[in-house]
């Protein structure tokens, strides 16, 4: 919970990580290639007070995670968001026993969801069944770009992804995090597509489709096909942290988003460990739209509210106190969400 | 890409002729030369009396830049390189990538970009090249246009449909646009029409708001991306700042530039 002005908001961080980056867990040098690029991501986008050291970077453990989410960071609740990587890391990079056992321990707290991955076939659905009956998560987080022997990425629309999606529809996994990279196959075309994700949300309905990054660096393009397809959500990590560097920016993308997909439909993140949740949280309560960007309306309270957090605990069914409630907007499902507000829109 | 960069004397080759040629060098997703990026690692110029040997090693902000961006502007670096007179043998190095084994290799061995990537090739890049081109364009037109609805303010986005090249302060903004119409074949006169797609198309009247709050979120993307892998370059790269030259569009008071102060709006 932070509070400030007399207002309280009820945070949910829809995007965190356990992850082992230490050189024994690296299986090559692409292992140290992907923590360095999180680590110059860090170092690029965070306050100078906030910066960490690169080897407590590699790893921080279980203690650190609540500390500083929960203790330091003002977060009611957080979801494990993991990525496998496991053609860079003997172990994984996520840490699937440690963020399921830190969930178990703290409940109420935290939300283990998990990951698969189509290529693993037959075989791979298995395991997910079994380790649905085992942890009984009700969300996935997708990482399109992950390598898998010779394959450098996949595409939701893949066949196999398919039948991976009909498995979670019949498992109540409704939840999809999707998480876009880099080195999709064919590398013809841009790498960053997002295309797949409406296919699979016009075709899968009856499952939540939470772009992770909000489809960045395509936003224009995530926006796109958010605004028409009612089941699609946008999750801001990596898009928080330019609220120090780069506030017009930030401010830009909140304005976009606001516009093409609405005020119910975003989720904060921190992408926690790549930046911690204390200082967004702040700066994002704090936050409006410079004066002269005519073309968007400033942001309410009531939007950042839901942003920070009521907006993710409805998708999870968390517990939020009455009082913190808010409704819904009063906005079309697809489409872009009242043009009017702005005031440049409306001269 | 297709600007070919003409050395001004004769005599030998120069560093300064080969940065030259490299100018010509676009990154297609942030439509800037390589040069102005601070990609440009380092460029010698050796051999004796005969044609000059070249060696430039680029460099990028991630380890995990696009792969097929990364082939595309190292492979272009080539060529533009090998097209300068007086020069020999060319070398072109991208540092630091996961692929940079794979890209070397092909580069060295004139392989083409489906001989590099093998089964994750299927046909060639132009596709690619075509699909940025527009986006670039679609940018250049939307700064223009919210340029010209901020200093009019009692201008609506519907009346934006009717705008012709004509109509366009002279500037900066206006030049960029020209640039990048031609890029696409697109008529440069006063009488063309401004909020147009790509094949020159105006969208239908009602559709002219929407048409112009997608070009903004592409432009914004542009800019975005381009100061977000122009900051990454200098965090991964002590010093390499002082190679980059300013991008005003999208600039900010953490990238170097001395904007407007930032003043917010009233709730």
């Amino acid at each position: 919970m932070y509070t400030k002005d007399g207002e309280s908001y009820y945070i949910v961080d829809a995007h965190v990580a356990l992850w082992d980056a230490r050189p024994e867990n690296q299986r090559n040098i692409h292992g140290k290639q992907f923590i360095d690029c999180f680590y110059d991501y860090h170092r690029n986008l965070s306050p100078e007070q906030e910066v960490w050291g690169y080897d407590e970077y590699l790893y921080q453990g279980g203690e650190r995670l609540l500390k500083d989410l929960f203790e330091d960071g003002y977060v009611d609740h957080a979801i494990f968001q993991p990525a496998a990587l496991t053609e860079f890391y003997e172990r994984g990079f996520g840490q699937t026993e440690e963020a399921f056992a830190l969930t178990r321990a703290n409940p109420g707290r935290l939300t283990y969801n998990h990951n698969w991955d189509p290529r693993n076939g037959e075989q791979g659905l298995d395991q997910l069944r079994a380790d649905h009956e085992r942890m009984g998560f009700t969300g996935v987080k997708l990482y399109t770009a992950e390598w898998h022997g010779e394959s450098r990425g996949w595409k939701l629309t893949d066949p196999w992804a398919y039948r991976y999606l009909e498995a979670c529809r019949e498992l109540g996994v409704t939840n999809i995090h999707v998480h876009k990279g880099p080195t999709i196959r064919p590398l013809d075309r841009d790498a960053f597509d997002v295309a797949d994700i409406d296919h699979v949300a016009t075709d899968f309905t009856d499952l939540n489709f939470v772009v992770e990054h909000v489809g960045l660096p395509r936003l224009e393009d995530y926006c796109w096909i958010a605004t028409q397809e009612p089941n699609v959500y946008g999750g801001l990590a990596v898009a928080m942290p330019f609220i120090h560097t780069r506030p017009r920016y930030f401010a830009q993308i909140m304005g976009e988003l606001l516009y093409w997909i609405g005020e119910d439909r975003i989720f904060f993140s921190s992408d926690y460990a790549i930046w911690t949740p204390r200082w967004l949280v702040e700066r994002f309560v704090d936050f409006q739209i410079p004066e002269d960007m005519s073309e968007y309306a400033p942001i309410t309270t009531e939007q950042k509210k839901k942003i920070l957090g009521l907006n993710a605990a409805k998708m999870y069914g968390l517990d939020v106190p009455a009082e913190l409630r808010l409704p819904d907007a009063d906005e079309t499902a697809t489409g872009p969400r009242d043009p009017e507000a702005a005031d440049l829109a409306s001269v | 890409m297709t600007a070919l960069a003409t050395r001004t004397a004769s005599g030998p080759v120069t560093e300064a002729d080969v940065r030259a040629a490299l100018g010509t060098v676009v990154d297609p997703e942030l439509d800037e030369p390589v040069t102005d990026l601070g990609f440009v690692r380092s460029v010698s110029v050796g051999g004796g009396a005969g044609a000059a040997d070249v060696t430039v090693h680029l460099r990028l902000p991630t380890s995990f830049c696009a792969p097929n961006f990364a082939y595309l502007m190292a492979s272009d670096a080539k060529d533009a390189v090998g097209r300068l007179a007086g020069v020999g043998r060319v070398v072109v190095e991208l540092d630091d990538h996961h692929d940079s084994d794979l890209i070397n290799r092909g580069l060295a061995a004139d392989a083409g970009y489906v001989g590099t990537f093998g089964h994750e090739a299927e046909s060639d890049l132009d596709e690619l090249r075509a699909t940025f081109r527009r986006k670039a364009h679609t940018a250049a037109l939307e700064r223009c246009l919210t340029a010209l609805l901020r200093a009019e303010p009692s201008r609506t986005e519907a009346s934006l449909g009717s705008v012709r090249l004509a109509d366009l302060p002279d500037g900066r903004e206006r030049l960029a646009l020209l640039a990048r119409r031609e890029a696409l074949g697109l008529p440069t006169d006063g009488d063309a029409l401004v909020l147009v797609d790509h094949d020159g198309v105006p969208p239908p009247g009602d559709r002219v708001a929407l048409f112009l709050r997608k070009a903004r979120s592409t432009r914004i993307s542009i800019d975005g991306n381009a100061h977000f892998c122009r900051g990454l370059l200098r965090t991964r790269y002590a010093g390499s700042g002082d190679d980059q030259s300013p991008r005003e569009d999208g600039a900010e008071p953490a990238d170097h530039h001395h904007l407007l102060p930032l003043t917010v709006k009233e709730t």
